[in-house]
């Protein structure tokens, strides 16, 4: 199942340990916040993935399965 | 027997009194006829109808009540009253002129949607509109709990997340979707949140249904809207027009120009600036929430604009660091041009608006990197001129309206 690394943005604090540990899917903006690539995780990289899922010291980073969201905006 | 359906673009404003006082019930439905009740098929001709949200989002109604109605649960309706945009003033007219049309749609929506309860959303400030609700209000019968709630003014708190926190009594800052309010809102139930004006077209779909509807407007975006037009124009003020109308018709409907126009910011501080006299107003084109300011060529968009880039960081709620952060980088970087203080970090600016859209828990810092862009954009000129020579050709005259901000 495809799954997508997500953030929390209001939990992360830009501590900044996921972009060490996963270079490769998340990088860090200006402020040191992490930008993460949104396509689905390969499942070759997922271990990195979790990895950075459990060190985040405000457990702000998740793996969510790809669904179809009905999106409201205000 | 049915009214006649209005059959000019006057729709929601049909029966505005001149004196602006509020329509009462009777006078009301003597205009437009009743609302029957129980009309099974009311989300289907919403849907129909193509009716959009009004509130800047532009969501289908239809598949919004539909989402709601689709819960387990007990919903509730709440009104988005609140009209957290300085430059916007149609919520507030409808809710102090037409009362009843906005609380027609949000009763029909709860009939539709399954709701006992509907919460009418204000912001403190607002003591005539709180008035006015109140007292037509008192003059229904629906078989509903009404309940007229003050929010803190601000911003952010129009967003549908930060609004149902502050309902609650917590902070009114948004909140991380999914949930999303249609799944778990208020006190947990489904949440049916709609822009007043949205539910005011809803009354009237409700009454003539959806090919009425879609008599005006484009087809791909039916019907008429509320403009807040400001600025250089004769005649200021909230007009109705069709989905589709050029800023221009809008301009000469208003009275003119008092002065020569430089450019038309469209949809208000999460809009855009444009030269473009001719510029449709439709969703698509950025109306948003139906802002429309005529801005004069004797101001200076570049000091203008940093003014509201000011404002637009102060009116984060400070829980993401790319807003917080890149707002206020944004909004520095423009007044360090606007002074002439700065060498030319134009790029520098463009890559933030990239940075900070999509990067927070709603869409603040994208309404406000759209604005910040549109400005590097439109006034590109007059950026050059400060950087060159610490100042264009326009005078330093506020001309948007920016609480808190001088």
């Amino acid at each position: 199942m495809k799954k997508r690394l997500r953030i929390d943005p209001i939990a992360c604090d830009g501590h900044g340990l996921c972009a060490e540990l996963f270079p490769e899917w998340i990088a860090l903006d200006d402020w040191g916040y992490p930008i993460i690539d949104e396509r689905p995780v390969p499942s070759a990289l997922e271990g990195h993935a979790r990895r950075a899922i459990r060190e985040c010291p405000k457990l702000a980073l998740r793996l969510q399965p790809a669904r179809s969201n009905i999106k409201s905006s205000t | 027997m049915r009214n006649a359906a209005p059959e000019t673009v006057a729709r929601l404003l049909a029966g505005v009194r001149a004196d602006s006082s509020a329509v009462g019930l009777a006078e009301h439905l003597a205009l437009y006829g009743p609302l029957e009740t129980g009309r099974r098929d009311l989300i289907a001709t919403v849907t129909a109808s193509g009716l959009c949200g009004r509130g800047g989002g532009a969501f289908p109604t239809g598949d919004k009540l539909a989402a709601v109605a689709a819960e387990r649960g007990r919903p509730v309706v709440v009104v988005n009253a609140t009209e957290g945009e300085p430059a916007s003033k149609k919520d507030r007219a409808l809710v102090r002129l037409v009362p009843h049309l906005v609380l027609d749609g949000a009763a029909a929506a709860a009939d539709a949607v399954g709701a006992r309860e509907v919460v009418v959303a204000l912001a403190r400030s607002a003591h005539a509109e709180r008035s006015a609700i109140t007292a037509a209000l008192r003059e229904r019968r629906d078989r509903l709990r009404w309940r007229v709630a003050a929010v803190p003014d601000g911003f952010v708190v129009g967003e549908e997340t930060a609004l149902l926190n502050a309902l609650a009594g917590r902070p009114a800052k948004p909140t991380l979707k999914p949930p999303y309010p249609f799944e778990k809102g208020l006190g947990g139930e489904p949440t049916l949140v709609q822009n007043a004006e949205t539910l005011a077209h809803l009354a009237l779909v409700g009454r003539y249904g959806a090919t009425w509807f879609r008599s005006l407007g484009t087809a791909a975006e039916p019907g008429t809207a509320l403009v807040s037009l400001s600025g250089a124009v004769a005649r200021p003020g909230v007009y109705e027009v069709e989905l589709g109308t050029r800023t221009s018709d809008l301009v000469a409907q208003a009275g003119g120009a008092t002065e020569a126009v430089s450019a038309f910011l469209v949809g208000g501080y999460f809009g855009g600036w444009t030269r473009d006299a001719s510029h449709p107003l439709t969703a698509k084109a950025g109306l948003g929430a139906g802002v429309v300011v005529a801005f004069p060529a004797s101001a200076c968009g570049v000091r203008e604009s940093a003014r509201i880039a000011r404002y637009l960081a102060g009116e984060s709620a400070g829980q993401c660091g790319p807003c917080v952060h890149g707002l206020e980088a944004l909004a520095g970087g423009l007044e360090q041009i606007a002074h002439g203080q700065a060498h030319d970090h134009r790029d520098r600016l463009a890559r933030w608006t990239q940075q900070v859209t999509a990067r927070g828990a709603c869409r603040h810092p994208d309404g406000a990197a759209r604005f910040v862009s549109s400005a590097l954009d439109v006034f590109s000129d007059e950026l050059t001129l400060h950087l060159r020579k610490g100042r264009c050709s326009g005078t330093d005259r506020a001309v948007l309206p920016a609480r808190g901000v001088t």
